[in-house]
């Protein structure tokens, strides 16, 4: 989505409209709003629960532009702190992106056992490697998962059903690509980097 | 080289039902530019080529839903784009027995590199000859950039636009107010029929 509105943008400024102009579009533009709530039972949710600020990541591992967005959101945690919590949902773009659903399994079957978060990041750190199951494998054995469940659930599709619904609930929420961004429910139609991201979370909170 | 000639007399005499007095036909619908057609109004037919030495007609798709999506160019250099995306949700179109047409001003043979590129299981038409004159009817054109809007149509299955949406600049529309529009579509039926 980013990559959406970065690219048009840069054109703009360049003078080379490749898109209607605003003074063409403009009028009664809503931006689309989350259709699935964030809840504690269902959601990847790193942050206190309670946290004023809610920002919601539809994302695919293999996504380059996922790939850049991770240490943008990095620095957003950092600098909101306990003020926000970041959801993490499940967006595979599986007809462009051959691994994509395999490495969402992966994260899925590490949640599993209580280590989602370390999973995700190693992905999106190790997003060259999501061809070889042997990499992510090797992490889950570091991190003391149960290797034999955790393969089994992967080899079994134990968690697909869970991100189709993902995916699905983020068609309804108007995720237009990705990494698509909601900032207290509403989406995030500006770049994928941390200014951008903190300054839509700060205007949220007024 | 013989099926090229073929190719060039059709446009010529008659493509897209605009006969040689194309300039000054363009030049009426161009008046008419700024507004995107709206719900309640007979969506025009056209003709236009989804292959090199195949049409495809909006009204061989009557008894059906008809999504159409106007954009502006392909290849834009994004991880994915409005159209990956459809192509991922085509499923769901399916289940509203839902057909989608997708439609920008490329030529025939950068449509079918980028269907190929981007796994597009759908029709993509070139409105490339005379250009732009399709998206033009459907108010969706922009003159200045020579390119189509990013336009949605919901048809229904009498050929009557049943929902329009025209994106901003620069954004990706995604594929929610098209299934939205679907479900209310298939709703009135329901209610028509019973």
């Amino acid at each position: 989505m980013s990559g959406t509105t970065t690219v048009a943008r840069k054109r703009a400024t360049g003078k080379t409209l490749l898109e209607p102009t605003s003074k063409e579009t403009a009028g009664k533009y809503e931006a689309p709003r989350l259709a699935v709530p964030v809840t504690a039972e269902r959601d990847h949710i790193e942050g206190p629960m309670n946290a004023a600020l809610t920002l919601v990541e539809y994302g695919d591992y293999q996504c380059p532009y996922c790939g850049a967005a991770y240490p943008e959101v990095k620095k957003v945690q950092k600098e909101l702190n306990s003020k926000l919590r970041f959801v993490f949902r499940n967006f595979p773009l599986t007809n462009i992106h051959e691994h994509a659903m395999n490495a969402a399994e992966t994260a899925e079957a590490a949640s599993a056992q209580g280590k989602f978060w370390p999973m995700h990041d190693f992905l999106y750190e190790h997003q060259a490697t999501l061809g070889d199951t042997n990499v992510a494998l090797g992490y889950a054995t570091k991190l003391s998962l149960d290797s034999q469940k955790f393969e089994r659930e992967i080899a079994q599709h134990a968690y697909q059903k869970r991100i189709k619904d993902d995916f699905m609930g983020g068609v309804r929420s108007g995720v237009n690509g990705t990494p698509t961004f909601y900032v207290n429910g509403v989406r995030h139609d500006g770049d994928a980097i941390a200014k951008a991201l903190i300054e839509a979370l700060n205007q949220a909170k007024k | 080289m013989v099926q090229r000639g073929k190719r060039r007399r059709t446009r010529k005499f008659g493509h897209n039902g605009v006969g040689r007095n194309n300039a000054q036909r363009t030049k009426k619908i161009v008046k008419n530019i700024d507004s995107v057609l709206g719900p309640g109004k007979k969506a025009p037919n056209f003709s236009l080529n989804s292959t090199p030495d195949q049409k495809v007609s909006l009204n061989d798709f009557r008894g059906q839903p008809v999504i159409l999506a106007f954009y502006p160019a392909d290849w834009s250099p994004v991880c994915t784009d409005q159209l990956s995306l459809y192509a991922m949700v085509m499923p769901e179109f399916k289940k509203f027995n839902a057909e989608l047409l997708a439609i920008s001003v490329d030529n025939i043979w950068s449509h079918l590199a980028f269907v190929k590129d981007r796994k597009l299981n759908f029709p993509v038409l070139a409105d490339f000859e005379p250009k732009g004159v399709v998206s033009r009817r459907y108010g969706a054109y922009k003159e200045k950039i020579g390119e189509s809007a990013r336009a949605l149509f919901v048809i229904d299955d009498k050929g009557i636009i049943r929902w329009t949406h025209l994106s901003p600049d620069g954004i990706n529309p995604g594929a929610d107010g098209i299934l939205s529009a679907l479900e209310n579509l298939s709703k009135t039926q329901v209610t028509q029929k019973s």
